[in-house]
């Protein structure tokens, strides 16, 4: 961590950046919070451990019409959403200092076992844990993020320059729960989502958070109010919400994992997400958004020969 | 809603002006009989159907939804449809993998001269949902009591 913060006070000092985009001790050492840093002694409160999930790519689309070179840090799966984002014109390659910071698997503090943390310390592969109903510990691996599991990779798809090591993490396959899932009855299925989908309390936490959902104007704002946030506007956005937002970023997302990440009712939003890209990589071809950055997106192209719809069950 | 042997189910058929609106209108004019509970909104090509409108027309009380257009190769925009099948496929295939709606939705390439394609295709649509019942698992996903 403390490359992190002499590097980007190099950069600040050289005035080849005007501002350090990263992570920020929060009020607890497991919630860290992003923010932008604008000179040298603002970057004692930087912080980059295994709490440092959230992704920044997209706070680059506002970062992007500022003055100067942001430094941006990003980790190997915030990248492709860099990509991705560059590739949709939101982001400003010129304008951001990217520097690939490695990875070693995020954590997610659902996991870590206990209700009322008063702190975790991380002490290599174990975590201590205290909380206001005694101490526990937690094998890193189990406390890390489910996509962590299922990495895409520790290759940074955009930088220009990389700091620390990576480690790998994979030991889950990416699409089994979505195959398990198409292996139920419909009645099976449907009883699997109604639970699922109940829980949502419409936060639209996973549609903020999330960089594939960056329109200027959402159909999931409030047209009564002149407010973002907001309670359903219709009933038939609130049956559907789910079913639309995933159609909305299919084939633009990259499956970073944030959704799901921050959905406070613990909605496992990346199976919608996995469906569609199992899909197209079954029907159009392998394809990871944010990968590349000039390969067609499976929803603006087509062959003429492409599968009929519903042609799988009849 | 009770499903008596007489419950007809509410059919909604998004047909493209070009070729599937005209096949509808062929059907019409020679007197091809499909039943009349199936409510056609023309479209200026498929591949302005967003998936909100199927979604949306279920919300507002469909049974089913087709989706007609032009023959792939014949659409009157030249590529349209190609468009509209690969959004069509996902989205099928999603409301299979949550467990709604198998069936209830139908893509269908119909041409100006198939006024006798049309009708069949309705109604063996319609008979296919009806055998389904009134859709109500849409409308229920996020309703867990
Ligand atoms: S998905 Fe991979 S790169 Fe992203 S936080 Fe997890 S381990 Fe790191
Ligand atoms: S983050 Fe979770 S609870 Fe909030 S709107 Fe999304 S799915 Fe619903
Ligand atoms: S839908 Fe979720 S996984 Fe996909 S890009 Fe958005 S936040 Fe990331």
């Amino acid at each position: 961590m403390q490359e992190l913060i002499v590097r980007a006070k190099e950069l600040l000092a050289s005035g080849q950046v005007a501002r350090v985009l990263g992570w920020k001790k929060g009020e607890h050492s497991y919630d860290p919070e992003v923010a932008f840093f604008n000179d040298a002694e603002s970057l004692q409160d930087f912080v980059y451990d295994g709490f440092c999930g959230a992704n920044l790519s997209k706070y680059m689309i506002e970062a992007s019409k500022l003055e100067g070179k942001t430094l941006v840090f990003l980790k190997p799966c915030d990248s492709y959403s860099f990509v991705q984002l560059m590739k949709e014109h939101r982001v400003d390659r010129e304008k951001a200092y990217i520097i690939g910071v490695g990875c070693w698997g995020k954590l997610d503090v659902r996991k870590l076992g206990a209700e009322g943390i008063l702190d975790v310390e991380i002490a290599g592969d174990v975590l201590k844990v205290s909380s206001l109903y005694g101490d526990s510990e937690v094998a890193y691996k189990d406390a890390m993020l489910e996509r962590c599991h299922v990495c895409k990779g520790k290759e940074h798809k955009v930088f220009d320059e990389t700091l620390l090591e990576s480690a790998d993490t994979v030991d889950l396959d990416r699409f089994a729960e979505v195959e398990r899932i198409e292996a139920m009855s419909p009645e099976e299925k449907f009883a699997y989502f109604q639970s699922e989908l109940s829980k949502c309390i419409r936060c639209n936490a996973c549609r903020n958070v999330c960089p594939a959902c960056s329109c200027r104007k959402c159909v999931f704002d409030s047209t009564a109010f002149n407010s973002e946030q907001k309670a359903n506007t219709t009933s038939f956005e609130e049956k559907m919400f789910h079913i639309i937002r995933a159609f909305h970023v299919a084939g633009r997302c990259t499956d970073c994992g944030e959704c799901s990440r921050v959905c406070p009712q613990g909605i496992p939003l990346h199976l919608f997400n996995r469906k569609f890209i199992k899909d197209i990589n079954r029907l159009y071809g392998e394809y990871q958004a944010g990968a590349d950055l000039e390969e067609k997106a499976p929803l603006t192209s087509f062959q003429t020969d492409d599968a009929e719809p519903g042609a799988d069950r009849r | 809603m009770p499903v008596t042997e007489n419950w007809k189910p509410t059919i909604v058929a998004f047909c493209c002006n070009w070729c599937s609106y005209a096949g509808a209108d062929l059907a019409g004019s020679s007197r091809l009989a499909y039943p009349a509970d199936v409510k056609i909104i023309k479209v200026p090509c498929s591949c302005r159907v967003n998936p909100m409108f199927i979604l949306r027309a279920f919300e507002k009380g469909a049974d089913g939804v087709i989706l007609c257009g032009c023959h792939p190769g014949d659409c009157h925009y030249s590529t349209g449809n190609y468009y509209a099948r690969r959004r069509m496929t996902l989205l099928f295939s999603m409301l299979d993998y949550l467990g709604v709606e198998d069936g209830r939705t139908r893509v269908e390439w119909v041409s100006a001269a198939e006024g006798v394609k049309f009708s069949e295709t309705m109604n063996s649509f319609v008979e296919k949902v009806r055998a389904l019942g009134p859709n109500v698992r849409l409308g229920d996903l996020r309703c867990k009591n």
